[in-house]
């Protein structure tokens, strides 16, 4: 009989979080009601709703926007950069002192696995903020001229994939090159922003620095048309992306955007294996796919495609799915219910234009949203789930022939966020990362993030960069 | 004793190394600053715009391909060459725009001098931009500029060297171009594809067009295969605007117009603004 | 799938075996390990909380996988006499406490470990198993007559199983096929006068083969040549067992089985000391290889005082409270 090893529930406590019945706006340092208008916030693995949140409405983004430009001219420009600097290493360090509360709290917002908001969401936004903080008197340095001024106000709008990591991409550097923020979280993740919010009274930053406006599409909207922001930074979809630049077309306004994505993974016949099934798993199964630069396409070399998926489809059956909380999970929920039901459209396009389904066989809960991880072979070029972004669990596989071939079927996107490389032979890599056409190439490796890393996408991908010396060119003129 | 007669040039346009006619057969009149007959330009029409972008298209992968160091010699070489005619476009300049002979050898010699600056940029802009990145982590990190691809570009009225000024800088770094010459003074653009034709430079690079920028800009700027939109001569802020709106359509990083001291030694942005980063990781281990 | 043993020099890799070149090239032809991907993955797995019941069972598996080991010069009768005591009732004052798997000791104290354990002839099944480190343990630097009467005289004394060490020298110089054809004759020394066989754990010493490639093609060796197991280290290099050895380990053992239809068990030796590591080991079986080799028949722990952790973590589970070393014997 052999032993049969179940894991026992471990789930991370809940009560380190205090979760209020509801929120308000948070301008000029306080939290104030707004319009009164509100929406719900839900936790995606239970349906339990968790919050009233404040829907910010034209007038309280302008309340907003004023509060962050009274800041901006009398406090945060005429400030030295070293006293900038401080105040972003204070709430980095506060981020880590609180990391377990935002790392709870961030997995019953959006539904991620507690495993990766503990290791790798808190701790990276409190990394992104010491790395900003140190740059913040350094500017001149950063060769973008010799005395390098601020923007002014930088109106931000940021996903739910990844809300407290977003909020420190946009939030650190603008703040580190003397702009003041007002900040749009996504409709379906407002808590870690909203907690973050509370970080900034801790920290004593000044009121009016950091404004944080909750709201859906029209208050994102109201955000980038706002005619006293100078800059307008976004992270989403490549339609709503492409709304803002008309919007903001003619205008003074500088914008960086970080749209999506359909990222090819591609595995050359001499890769290390186990690693390259490691990558294809981390590719598109780490935040259940919700990530722009997911390795949503395998490419995979012909004469290896069988071995490849074999050991990949073995892999895949250890992925635990479900609570959220659980340290052990490695697969938490889909973060709302209408993304769920756009994954399950695009996924049953992928069968009736052909391609093959496996899905891991699973329990999945009976309440919240889940979509079981889940491969497509068989898949061409001209099907629809290898061109457009699922943005859920779901790998579509594609085989080549040549490392020619390869490039070309992962070129051929409107994309141009992320590409992966495996291979043995390093010249190989080099060659392949140079003819990829992608912000982001890792080789022999996948969805690695680091505050000192730039990132963004060629094409409709977006433009602008995130990150390292080059994310302060988007804060600086 | 009888007076020789002139040879006049005809100005066509400068597509994939060629000097074709506007596939749609038309012209416009060309006048001197004294608004003189000086010649007819030809009128391209979207579709000859279509066929630019499929030249520079196709250039592009043979262009961006090719090592910076020798780009950077192109680049070099069209300065060589224009510096040989510098006679030539002194009196195009005289008699087109009516500029008198010292500010004519101005402006000639300060676009010869601006592709020898950026020529030289070509093996070093990686090095600036660029970076090593010290990630958290045993990978080796490193991002470095590549060029955005096809960029659509208004070339400002500037003599010669607004043209030289805009071109110089998309191409050093890999990209290929489309540019509208001066709607108003065509004729040297047309002149400096002959010196770009004799440069080494690959045929599809760079590729000109005259005409009307609101009839051809709009085409350019809605392209799904153009990357890159450079404004810089388009004086109308509503055109502006719009070119900008339908640039939207496939996310083309956009430079917006600005005023503009030609003369004024440039900065890195007219390069900068069509490069793309891009940042590769690779684990370190035995 | 339950899995035969191997035999030594599997048929089905003659060719692949039959010179130094062939032999070179199919371990040069496995695939590589990524030394950084290979170490996250294992890190990775070792952030498992295993809690309550399933910790329970995993620490009384753990317990029964241990070969308990004890491999000095000092070592006496009395000392192995000690051992034995402690690898049949590790826990005195609990009698639901399993035994350990095996006592592992030098070929020379194999008699008084089989007398100490009360063992005669007859089946294995059910009693703690005498192991004896063979070949010039630790540093395999003898002719190779010398390794084969060190082994025969182990099995003639009764040892159930041998662990034997690789000649590092030759594989690092690319020796391979020296490599192979002494564990052959090594699992052949292991055959007893009535035809049956002790079990042979090949022992890789890891911590001087020093990357992962080599990891995996040593283990592939081992295999090919018909070891039962193989094993990390002498516990006399560091470092010994790791969990990024263990996992391209396990690796090996499931693709060889995949290939050949043949099961090979795995036995991290030196290093482990706590019941987390221990437990970090299991998860690691169970989520590459699966439960096929959650069993002391193909996963073994060679330690010492990783036991008394073991059973101090056993008490807490079931008092409750923290325990000390005083109520655990030091033997």
């Amino acid at each position: 009989m052999p032993f049969e090893f179940e894991y026992s529930p471990a789930p991370e406590a809940r009560t380190v979080v205090d979760i209020k019945p509801s929120y308000g706006l948070f301008v000029n340092g306080e939290f104030v009601d707004g319009n009164g208008r509100s929406f719900k916030t839900v936790s995606p693995s239970t349906e339990e709703v968790l919050a009233e949140i404040a829907e910010a409405d034209e007038a309280d983004v302008d309340a907003a926007v004023k509060a962050a430009r009274r800041a901006y001219t009398r406090v945060w420009s005429k400030m030295s950069g070293a006293e900038r600097g401080k105040y972003l290493f204070r709430i980095a360090r506060i981020l880590q002192e609180r990391a377990r509360e935002f790392a709870v709290l961030e997995s019953i917002d959006n539904g991620k696995p507690i495993k990766e908001s503990r290791d790798v969401d808190v701790p990276l936004a409190a990394a992104h903020f010491f790395y900003y903080a140190g740059w913040a008197d350094k500017l001149e340095y950063a060769g973008l001229g010799p005395a390098p001024q601020p923007l002014g106000v930088a109106g931000q709008v940021i996903p739910w994939n990844f809300p407290l990591l977003m909020l420190a991409w946009k939030i650190a550097p603008a703040l580190a090159c003397g702009n003041t923020v007002v900040l749009k979280p996504a409709e379906t993740t407002p808590l870690t922003a909203l907690l973050f919010a509370e970080v900034c009274q801790q920290a004593d930053l000044p009121p009016g620095v950091v404004n944080i406006v909750t709201g859906a599409g029209e208050t994102g909207r109201a955000v980038v048309g706002h005619p006293d922001v100078d800059k307008v930074a976004f992270t989403g979809s490549t339609e709503v992306g492409k709304a803002i630049a008309r919007t903001v077309a003619g205008s003074r306004k500088k914008v960086t955007l970080e749209l999506g994505g359909k990222g090819a993974n591609i595995v050359f016949d001499d890769a290390p294996v186990d690693q390259a099934v490691e990558g294809i798993v981390n590719g598109i199964f780490f935040n259940q796919g919700h990530v722009c630069c997911a390795g949503s396409r395998l490419l995979v070399q012909e004469s290896v495609a069988d071995d490849v998926l074999t050991r990949l489809k073995r892999r895949m059956s250890t992925l635990r799915v479900g609570d959220p909380l659980d340290k052990n999970t490695d697969v938490g929920a889909i973060n709302s219910a209408e993304q769920l039901a756009k994954i399950r459209e695009l996924s049953e396009i992928g069968e009736a234009d052909g391609a093959g389904r496996w899905s891991v066989e699973c329990e999945l809960p009976s309440t919240g949203y889940w979509f079981a991880p889940t491969i497509f072979t068989g898949v061409t070029q001209a099907h629809r789930i290898a061109r457009e972004e699922i943005f859920g669990p779901v790998l579509s596989v594609i085989t080549f022939r040549t490392p020619k071939e390869a490039v070309e079927k992962a070129n051929n996107t409107p994309f141009g966020l992320s590409a992966g490389v495996w291979s043995d032979k390093g010249s190989r890599i080099l060659w392949t990362a140079s003819q990829l056409r992608a912000g982001v190439v890792w080789s022999n490796t996948f969805n690695k993030f680091d505050p000192a890393s730039p990132f963004g996408g060629y094409k409709e991908s977006g433009y602008g960069r995130e990150g390292g010396r080059h994310g302060l060119e988007a804060y600086l003129r | 004793m009888s007076t020789r007669l002139d040879v006049k040039k005809t100005y066509k346009l400068y597509i994939g190394g060629q000097f074709p006619r506007s596939e749609s057969g038309r012209s416009y009149v060309v006048n001197d600053a004294k608004g003189t007959f000086l010649a007819n330009a030809s009128q391209a029409s979207r579709k000859d715009a279509r066929d630019a972008v499929l030249a520079a298209r196709a250039a592009f992968g043979g262009w961006s391909g090719r090592t910076a160091y020798n780009r950077g010699q192109v680049v070099y070489r069209i300065a060589e060459v224009l510096e040989g005619r510098r006679d030539q476009f002194e009196a195009e300049l005289r008699a087109a725009e009516g500029l008198n002979a010292a500010k004519a050898r101005t402006y000639v010699d300060a676009a010869v001098d601006r592709l020898v600056w950026y020529a030289g940029w070509a093996d070093k802009i990686a090095q600036v931009t660029g970076s090593a990145n010290a990630v958290a982590g045993p990978y080796f990190n490193h991002s470095a500029p590549e060029p955005t691809g096809v960029v659509a570009i208004v070339a400002p009225s500037g003599p010669l060297l607004g043209l030289v000024s805009v071109v110089a800088p998309v191409i050093t770094t890999g990209n290929t171009c489309v540019v509208i010459a001066s709607e108003p003074h065509p004729l040297t653009a047309i002149t400096l594809g002959e010196v770009m034709a004799t440069s080494d430079l690959p045929g599809g690079v760079v590729n000109v067009l005259t005409g009307s920028v609101a009839e051809i800009a709009p085409w350019l700027a809605s392209h799904m295969d153009v990357n890159g939109l450079d404004l810089t001569g388009v004086a109308d802020p509503d055109l502006a605007r719009s070119l900008e709106e339908a640039a939207a359509d496939n996310l083309k990083r956009v430079r917006r117009p600005g005023v503009e001291d030609l003369l004024a030694a440039p900065a890195l942005d007219r390069m900068t603004t069509f490069l793309e980063t891009k940042t590769v990781w690779h684990p370190m281990g035995i | 799938m339950k899995a035969t043993a191997p035999s030594p020099g599997a048929t089905t890799f003659a060719q692949e075996t039959a010179s130094d070149a062939a032999l070179r090239r199919f371990l040069h032809g496995l695939p590589g390990v990524d030394q950084v991907g290979a170490e996250q993955r294992a890190a990775s797995l070792g952030t498992r909380s295993i809690k309550t019941e399933s910790k329970r069972q995993a620490i009384d598996l753990a317990i029964r996988m241990v070969d308990l080991t004890t491999l000095e010069g000092m070592d006496t009768p009395g000392k192995v006499r000690a051992l034995a005591a402690k690898a049949m009732r590790p826990d005195p004052a609990d009698p639901s406490c399993p035994s350990t798997a095996a006592v592992c000791v030098y070929g020379d104290m194999v008699g008084v470990a089989r007398e100490a354990l009360g063992v005669s002839a007859g089946s294995t099944a059910g009693r703690v198993h005498v192991a004896a480190v063979a070949t010039a343990f630790p540093s395999g630097r003898a002719p190779l007559d010398v390794k084969l009467t060190d082994t025969r005289d182990a099995v003639e004394a009764g040892a159930d199983e041998i662990d034997m060490v690789i000649d590092r020298g030759a594989f690092l110089s690319g020796r391979y096929l020296q490599v192979y054809e002494e564990i052959v004759a090594v699992r052949e020394a292991c055959v007893r006068a009535d035809g049956s066989s002790a079990h042979l754990k090949v022992i890789l010493e890891t911590g001087e083969l020093q990357t992962y490639d080599n990891v995996r093609r040593a283990s592939w060796l081992g295999m090919l040549a018909g070891g039962h197991f193989i094993k990390t280290s002498t516990g006399k290099i560091q470092p010994a067992a790791t969990l990024p050895v263990i996992l391209v380990m396990l690796e090996a053992v499931r693709d060889f089985r995949d290939t050949t239809g043949q099961q090979v068990g795995v036995k991290p030796a030196g290093g482990i000391r706590t019941s987390k590591d221990a437990i970090k080991h299991l998860v690691m079986v169970n989520e590459v290889v699966g439960s096929d080799w959650l069993d002391p028949d193909w996963f073994r722990f060679g330690a010492s005082t990783l036991l008394n952790d073991l059973l101090m973590q056993r008490t807490k589970m079931q008092t409750g409270r923290y325990s000390g070393p005083d109520y655990f014997t030091l033997d």
